[in-house]
């Protein structure tokens, strides 16, 4: 059964570990600013949102990408950016409509989740439980999916 | 079936493999007329910095991706089609019998009417031969003329810095990357380049190239004074293909004429890509985008309605781009020139190099443009593509334009919107 | 390891950012943020110089843990001479502002002397730079903070600064960072705008690596957060109550203080307690407390997200209040509350507000008010002083009121911006300010809870729960429960606080978390990212040197072995209620013993084998 992250907002105090977990796992270093989810801040509404890509089935970053340095990942489903392959011309972050691919201009390439092989460090770093790693099917994942749909041209491919 | 794809670019080799994935058994021939395999004229720019060798250009990496697909792969030119009967010539005059035809043919620069533009030392930049002649010729010190600061003017524009060249851009417009760019953003992107030690002459055109001898070309400026140049690269603009198709017979306008369903004013032949004069997003006409996206998805439209049983409209491209000057990050998206009785969001900081607009449509977003920014800039593309209602965030965007990936999670997904009601 | 061994030096008066080494001799004695901060104060400024001249410096300090993913790691201090006790301050601060400075490359900034106009400091990793603040000076620390993210366009941008209280003087006035965090207390707020500094903005894109054994780091930063989420009050008081958890438990000890510190519980604590902040108001049947939030890393998350009900009269007509705003902490709700006998929750919440966008102390203003009252009860002050205004305990219309006059320093609000000593000083009625060192006390009264006394008399910053947090053990029991109304052992008890305070402060960690984590819990996480060895006795030493060094400060700022002491009211006035009913603070008890255990003469004045030891400069 294929696992994808849950998102639970209402659980999120905004603390960061996540970014910081992410920046470690990928960057080897603590470094929000690298980390692959985000915690968006509602300050008016008093509310935290992580975010990080849906690993969506449409996957427009890896069909923009003009050479095929994004694929899927056989064991996690995740679409994996090939970094040798990469050349940062950074079509694919026009291209996802989420905004969940992202240049990184100090390696010249581009940077999105990949679920850590199978093991989401942002969910072990959460002291809340408000991001998880489930069977797909349990989560909301479907509701997001809906609207990625919307965005979606090839309905009948 | 037999599915016959004319170009081997990215919306021709998307539409083979969309073709393969629908009709497994079918007979699928993709025609190129390039002597290289598939590739990516995208990752041109990363081939003259030397960041990838040729291979890294190529669209597929896998030596045998369209062999194991069972996709006959040829190097030949398409001639003319005869539409009675369903067939294609080719240029060693060779017939090709088709059921579903796509021409993907894409475009080529246009040659400006300047005297001296086919002296030698004046190169195109193209194609992945264009490419090798100039890093023959852009050697360290050597000097430079650029023609076009368009997009791919710009996007060579770092690989020429790179290699250490004295570079002058001329451009026509009064600003850089015209078609993408406002006056504020266009012109920052030239005080960017200025910065980077780049001359660059805007409202200015090449009047004449003269050979000087030596090798040496020596550039005429609409504006008075010459510039003396070992390379002249012109990119002042692309053209589709439309060539050999218009002579066929099939309607032509800017681009092939489709439908909403690609389909040309012959019901067996569709079109993607640069060639195709498909339907924008934001307007509701037709036009020739040229861009990596939009051939992407042209290619998966048209080969879907290829294959028999399948019927899929085309809703229309957003139009846009994303630029690399240097190091300078610019997008553009839809209709980032505004639109009648819109409203828009400015935040321009001319000192950083950071530029935002946001254009509205009632509450929805229809058109942005960026500097600088490189973070969940997608979302600008979901907001406009999806018509999002964004309620009292407009309000809260038109104040500042950076909250945009707030406005968009607030807005656009269903699960941080029950969250954040 | 761990430190970036970068600081960056700011000259006001000439304009000049320039980077420089760390001082590893230094961090290798005192740790990071408030020990080694203070150790580059010392060096570099007179302690007798003016507190809001330009000879004064203004030092804000990250530790090595700051900008990890050690839990709480993202606190800095700000550093500098206080100009309401004349002594050492060093105030701390959470949010989000000091892990950017750590992740821009930077474990501390040191700003010295003053500009000629109105500045702010923008930061862009390891470039930084003096901008002109014209457009932000006379804005509230809110309003800055939204200008300068629309200016810079980066939402990612921190920024620390100081409100409109401060650059009208006022003595009180905190640094406020990502809106409603801030270093609070000593008037730190006004040191940085005696400079015409009104702003610091960072972004920090580099973040921090260097840690010395990264695999036994993360080891060490899991167990700790173990140990914090199956702590009682760790795991669940202070995610669900915040420090507000306090407010009854404290109240039932009768250690509340109550109207200016004349009684000890408060008839009115169930109102404004924590638990009050979660019950359904009648208007919208919203709890005042909208979630928890989390500064950077921390895994507890105390931070309480609060409303103000619209219908309330302090924000009826002003929708800009409307929004979630940083809540009611306990020392604010007892402050703001309890000390000006206002039992109004929504009062409370809005009166806090404002002193986060206007960057007062709520801990100082709300004692300062509960002055003013006493002295308007006792006919010292009129309605000729407040322009009509009745200044009496339990008004909330006169609270909300004093804090809009004191953010701007409009009328009355300039008396109170004095702070309470200088104003009953200035009323004749000195007696009645209730302070140490020039400093207002925080929310435990010292006759209900006798180790306090002593932490208070002998803090280096004056009145604070923050040097010495012996609540811990007097009521809650941490590490081990000790019988409140005792004297007896208290002056050992105090100084173990102190001391490993000093470590934890300047590690870059919060000191909540030594609810749950003793040293034995924190040495491995220093010891795993730090070159050099960090045990628990090492850092014992070392929180001790930096008491030592803040001790030695203030004695050459001036002050003496007598200005260790409380106010008569607490010393001689009996508790009218409660457990310590009939108790004064015997703090002639734990004084002498304390210097004894410090190496302190009789008079307070350390003598030449304890300098010599802890190796204090000349």
């Amino acid at each position: 059964m294929q696992k994808s992250l849950n998102i639970d907002p209402g659980k999120c105090t905004g603390c960061l570990q996540c970014e910081m977990a992410c920046s470690l796992e990928n960057e080897g270093v603590f470094n929000t600013s690298k980390s692959r989810i985000k915690v968006f801040t509602f300050h008016e509404e008093g509310k935290f949102v992580p975010y990080t890509c849906t690993q969506c089935d449409e996957a427009w970053c890896m069909h923009a990408c003009p050479v095929d340095a994004i694929v899927v990942n056989a064991v996690t489903g995740s679409k994996d950016v090939i970094s040798d392959l990469c050349v940062g011309c950074k079509v694919c972050t026009i291209a996802c409509p989420f905004g969940t691919v992202n240049y990184n201009a100090d390696s010249g390439k581009v940077v999105k989740c990949d679920l850590c092989g199978g093991d989401p460090q942002c969910v072990s770093a959460c002291p809340t439980n408000a991001i998880t790693y489930v069977d797909a099917n349990a989560t909301g994942l479907d509701k997001m999916r809906q609207w990625a749909e919307k965005t979606d041209n090839t309905v009948g491919g | 079936m037999i599915y016959v794809v004319v170009g081997s670019g990215p919306a021709g080799v998307v539409a083979t493999e969309q073709l393969r994935k629908l009709d497994p058994l079918a007979h699928i021939t993709m025609i190129g007329a390039e002597p290289e395999p598939p590739y990516s004229r995208m990752a041109i720019p990363y081939f003259l910095t030397s960041k990838i060798d040729e291979s890294g250009t190529y669209l597929r990496k896998q030596a045998k991706h369209f062999a194991s697909r069972n996709i006959d792969v040829v190097q030949q030119r398409a001639t003319s089609i005869d539409t009675e009967f369903n067939r294609l010539i080719t240029d060693d005059g060779r017939v090709r019998r088709y059921d579903k035809l796509l021409i993907a043919t894409g475009a080529s620069p246009v040659v400006p009417p300047v005297p001296g533009i086919d002296s030698p030392g004046v190169h195109n930049c193209w194609t992945l031969e264009d490419a090798r002649e100039i890093v023959k010729l852009a050697k360290p010190g050597a000097s430079v003329v650029l023609m076009g600061a368009g997009f791919i003017g710009c996007i060579i524009l770092e690989s020429l810095a790179l290699r250490d060249v004295n570079l002058t851009v001329v451009e026509m417009e009064n600003r850089m990357v015209p078609r993408m760019m406002n006056d504020v953003s266009g012109n920052m992107i030239k005080s960017w380049c200025e910065q980077k030690g780049v001359t660059v002459h805007t409202s200015t055109r090449a009047e004449s190239i003269e050979q000087i001898g030596g090798g040496k070309l020596r550039v005429s400026l609409s504006t008075g004074g010459t510039v003396d140049a070992d390379l002249v690269i012109s990119a002042t603009g692309v053209a589709p293909n439309l060539g050999f198709a218009s002579d066929s017979g099939l309607r032509t306008d800017q681009g092939i004429v489709v439908n909403d369903y690609l389909q040309t004013s012959d019901a067996d032949i569709y079109a993607a890509g640069d060639v195709c004069q498909g339907k924008d997003f934001n307007t509701g006409e037709y036009s020739v985008q040229a861009i990596q996206p939009t051939a992407v998805e042209h290619a998966k439209v048209a080969a879907t309605n290829m294959v028999r049983g399948h019927r899929t409209e085309h809703v229309g491209n957003v139009n846009m781009n994303v630029l690399d000057t240097i190091g300078l990050v610019s997008a553009s998206f839809g209709m980032w020139m505004g639109v009648p009785g819109g409203e828009s969001s400015e935040l321009v900081n001319e000192k950083e190099h950071k530029y935002l607009n946001l254009q509205f449509k009632d509450d929805v977003l229809v058109g942005a443009s960026s500097l600088g920014l490189t973070q969940h800039v997608g979302v600008l593309r979901g907001l406009i593509q999806s018509k999002t209602s964004l309620g009292l965030w407009k309000d809260r965007l038109k104040k500042d334009p950076m909250r945009i990936m707030e406005a968009y999670l607030a807005c656009s997904q269903s699960q941080v919107s029950a969250a954040t009601a | 390891m761990a430190w970036t061994r970068q600081i960056l030096r700011v000259n006001l008066t000439e304009g000049t950012c320039i980077a420089e080494p760390l001082n590893m001799d230094w961090a290798n004695q005192y740790l990071g943020q408030r020990g080694l901060a203070t150790r580059y104060l010392v060096d570099e400024i007179d302690p007798k110089c003016d507190a809001l001249g330009p000879d004064n410096k203004l030092i804000m300090a990250t530790g090595p843990l700051t900008g990890t993913m050690a839990s709480t790691g993202g606190r800095y201090s700000v550093i500098t001479k206080s100009p309401l006790t004349g002594g050492v301050a060093c105030s701390n601060s959470g949010g989000f502002f000091g892990a950017e400075l750590k992740s821009a490359g930077w474990d501390m900034i040191i700003f010295e002397g003053s500009s000629p106009r109105p500045v702010y400091l923008n930061i862009e990793n390891e470039s930084a730079s003096l901008e002109d603040a014209s457009e932000i000076w006379g804005k509230s620390c809110w309003e800055t903070d939204e200008v300068l993210h629309a200016k810079h366009q980066d939402p990612q941008m921190r920024v620390a600064c100081v409100g409109r209280s401060a650059e009208a003087g006022c003595l009180f006035s905190a640094i406020v960072n990502d809106l409603h965090r801030a270093a609070g207390r000593s008037g730190v707020g006004t040191v940085m705008a005696s400079k015409n500094l009104k702003a610091v903005s960072v972004r920090g894109t580099l973040g921090v690596g260097n840690i010395k054994d990264p695999a036994r780091f993360m080891e060490s930063i899991a167990a700790g957060k173990k140990v914090l989420a199956e702590n009682a009050v760790t795991g669940e008081g202070l995610p669900a109550l915040g420090t507000q958890v306090l407010m009854n438990v404290i109240n039932e000890v009768g250690a509340m203080p109550t109207r200016n510190m004349q009684e000890v519980q408060f008839e009115g604590a169930h109102k404004i307690s924590g638990e009050a902040m979660l019950e359904p108001r009648a208007s919208d049947g919203k709890p005042n407390l909208t979630r928890n939030g989390g500064c950077f890393a921390c895994t507890i998350s105390c931070g309480r997200i609060s409303t103000v009900d619209r219908e309330h009269f302090s924000v009826k007509e002003k929708p800009q209040y409307w929004g979630n705003s940083g809540g009611l902490e306990y020392e604010a709700a007892w402050a703001l509350g309890s000390d000006t006998g206002v039992d109004d929750l929504d009062a409370l919440t809005y009166v806090n507000f404002i002193c986060n966008e206007d960057g007062m102390d709520p801990i100082t203003f709300g004692a300062t008010v509960a002055a003013a009252m006493e002295l308007f009860e006792a006919g010292v002050i009129t309605t000729a002083n407040t322009g009509g205004v009745e200044l009496k305990f339990g008004s909330a219309e006169a609270l909300c009121w004093a804090v809009e006059q004191s953010a701007v320093s409009e009328g009355f609000g300039a008396d109170l911006n004095l702070g309470s000593r200088r104003l009953c000083e200035k009323y004749g009625r000195p007696e009645m300010s209730m302070t140490v060192k020039g400093q207002e006390f925080p929310a435990y009264d010292p006759r209900g809870i006798q180790g306090m006394g002593l932490a208070y008399a002998t803090s280096n910053r004056g009145a604070c729960h923050l040097r010495g947090y012996t609540v811990s053990s007097e009521i809650l029991g941490v590490p081990e429960k000790t019988d409140p109304l005792a004297t007896e052992g208290k002056a050992g008890l105090v100084k173990a606080f102190q001391d490993a305070t000093a470590a934890v402060d300047s590690a870059g960690l919060c000191i909540f978390t030594t609810f749950a984590w003793s040293l034995d819990d924190i040495s491995p996480q220093i010891d795993s990212a730090c070159d050099g060895d960090w045990s628990p006795e090492r850092l014992v030493e070392v929180g001790e040197r930096i008491w030592q060094l803040e001790r030695d400060f203030n004695m050459k700022a001036g002050l003496t072995g007598a200005d260790d002491t409380l106010p008569d009211r607490l010393l001689k006035d009996a508790a009218k209620s409660g457990p310590a009913k009939g108790k004064v603070c015997e703090l002639g008890s734990m004084l002498p013993e304390y210097y004894q255990l410090r190496g302190w003469t009789t008079d307070g004045t350390l003598t030449a084998e304890t300098r010599s030891k802890f190796g204090l400069p000349a």
